[in-house]
């Protein structure tokens, strides 16, 4: 009974649990990745008690990987080192770590996961919890299977109506942003559900859980219905791997602390400009601004079905000359797929730079790192100050329709005078 | 006592210590850098025992703990916000790093009052001033794994149920 966070964790503990209530918890996956599994391995040393379940350890290389410089390098043997003392049987290095688990079946409805990565609040999208935490968190996962949680007050939010054409769950969710901003939803878990949601294919919902982080939220969920058990079950290994059926999970006569209801059909396209993410403007205020580089990636935004909405408004074209476009799909299934169907050969001919998977130039260290003074337009779900490299730069967060057209232009523009 | 230094809402991991500077964990490397591009003179002049004043959501954005240890490695006596972003609350509680919730104190404080700070009742005393705070109490199990030194050191000598209030079985 309840909110579907209370439901996720009644389920879980096996009694009914209400927010507010403090309650110890049997995790199902134990996330992390090379920039956060070094200092989980520290502290998993200090604690110095045998790992609980390795079976529940989810190691991921996507931050810097290949390894750009000697630093990250040591990183990676260390995790190695480790895989192969402990004989974890998970360490994959194809991809986002949220992508990933995805595609291999870790994320079902739910299921309670947690990770060393803030976006860990993506796996919501298909009714599980998912929640980011620090890197000992983590290592006492790993020795004691558990983890604590304050069962969070929940905000709901209700979307309908239709977007239109050349508005996309992106623009939604960035408008989301700037009205509740970055504090907005902070220690809740904000429930994304309405005709809207309900309509939309899995990688577009992955948006909304994807970027609840980014207005503060515990966890972004969406309830599983039947689109999330079959794409689950015909796109993933999750029967396989969880050997039970996957069961819709819907709230039961909840209680919100907010209702908020949105009618999304006359939304224009959304840009979050420098240098908040809560910095939400309608596309047209900011069109024309002068861009140096795009990029598509990141686990917003570098899915297949995003990959072809770029290559349908880039395929016959060149980029613009002043501008660097830079396309990172978010595995290497998506990447192979778009291989496969022409996607990657029609970037490669506009001019784009297609990276390997990973996150590539999200994070400031490889891949398409900004000079100072220089302005990015990209698909990634926060832009703080000094997030792609220099400092003075600046970041402008858009879907991947917006950023094809402005790859074209190199000035921000609205896809849809391309429609 | 110390000084106190103070920030805005929203302070976000990467204000707190830019991404390009997490390649280490070690906490005095990282101090070097700590709040680089929002206040260049604080790593250069804080001191230990000085005071972190800052507004809502403190450490928003990343789950890296290197924010913490940055902050941690300044030996600053405590951080003072309105309230916490919430990977930062669990991080700063399981690393040790003493956190008071006071937004009275936060509109009380300016860069530079000297501040006494008891960590154990939670009063605040501004000495510039002469105002007095009361910081909102931290959750019993919180004050459990706060009292041993953060999260490793409660787990070497207590079960994890007794966060709880249960007595774990060894």
């Amino acid at each position: 009974m309840g909110t579907l966070v209370e439901e996720i964790f009644s389920r879980k503990t096996g009694r009914t649990v209400k927010a507010g209530d403090i309650i110890l918890v049997d995790v199902d996956y134990i996330m992390s990745h090379d920039n956060t599994t070094p200092l989980a391995i520290k502290a998993f040393r200090e604690i110095g008690k045998p790992i609980y379940d390795k079976q529940r350890i989810v190691l991921h290389l996507d931050h810097a990987y290949p390894a750009p410089n000697i630093l990250a390098a040591e990183n990676h043997r260390k995790i190695f080192d480790f895989v192969k003392e402990q004989d974890l049987p998970y360490l994959f290095t194809q991809g986002i770590c949220h992508q990933v688990m995805i595609e291999e079946g870790f994320v079902t409805p739910g299921a309670v996961i947690i990770g060393a990565d803030s976006h860990s609040n993506t796996y919501g999208a298909l009714g599980a919890f998912g929640t980011g935490l620090g890197s000992t968190e983590i290592a006492v996962a790993w020795v004691t299977g558990k983890c604590w949680f304050k069962v969070p007050e929940t905000i709901r939010i209700e979307l309908y109506g239709q977007t239109q054409p050349g508005v996309y769950a992106k623009d939604v969710m960035l408008h989301l942003a700037g009205l509740l901003g970055m504090n907005g939803a902070t220690y809740r878990s904000v429930e994304f559900g309405g005709e809207y949601i309900e309509n939309l294919p899995i990688h577009e919902r992955i948006i909304f859980s994807n970027m609840s982080t980014e207005i503060g939220a515990k966890c972004g969920l969406i309830a599983a219905d039947e689109v999330t058990i079959k794409y689950l079950t015909e796109q993933t290994p999750a029967l396989e791997r969880t050997k039970r059926p996957l069961e819709a999970i819907q709230p039961h006569n909840p209680r919100y602390e907010q209702l908020l209801q949105i009618d999304v059909s006359d939304l224009s396209p959304q840009v979050a400009c420098h240098p908040d993410v809560d910095n939400v403007k309608p596309l047209q205020e900011v069109e024309g601004l002068e861009i140096h580089q795009v990029f598509i990636g990141t686990c917003t935004n570098a899915r297949y079905e995003d990959l072809e909405i770029v290559a349908s408004l880039l395929r016959g074209k060149r980029v613009h000359p002043g501008v660097r476009v830079i396309v990172t799909p978010a595995s290497q299934r998506i990447y192979k797929k778009a291989m496969q169907n022409g996607l990657i050969e029609t970037f490669i001919d506009a001019g784009c730079v297609v990276t390997n998977p990973g996150c590539g130039a999200c994070i400031g260290r490889h891949g398409g790192v900004l000079a100072p003074g220089e302005r990015a337009l990209t698909t990634m779900n926060r832009n703080f100050i000094g997030r792609m490299g220099s400092p003075q730069a600046e970041i402008y967060l858009a879907s991947p329709a917006t950023a094809a057209v402005t790859a074209l232009t190199g000035r921000i523009t609205d896809p849809r005078r391309y429609l | 006592m110390g000084k106190a230094w103070t920030f805005g809402d929203n302070m976000n991991t990467d204000e707190i210590i830019p991404g390009r500077f997490n390649i280490t964990t070690d906490p005095q490397e990282l101090a070097r850098n700590a709040f680089c591009e929002v206040k260049p003179e604080f790593a250069k002049n804080v001191r230990p025992g000085d005071v972190i004043v800052a507004g809502q959501n403190f450490g928003c954005g990343s789950s890296r703990e290197h924010a913490v240890i940055a902050i941690k490695g300044t030996q600053v006596k405590c951080v003072i916000a309105s309230s916490y972003a919430r990977i930062f609350f669990r991080n700063a509680v399981n690393l040790g790093l003493p956190i008071l919730e006071c937004p009275e104190a936060v509109a009380g404080i300016r860069e530079g009052d000297e501040v006494e700070v008891d960590l154990s009742t939670g009063l605040i005393h501004n000495l510039s001033t002469g105002a007095t705070f009361q910081a909102r109490p931290l959750p019993e199990f919180v004050l459990k794994i706060a009292e041993a030194g953060g999260i490793i050191q409660f787990l070497k000598h207590h079960d994890f149920q007794e966060l709880m209030g249960q007595t774990g079985k060894k």
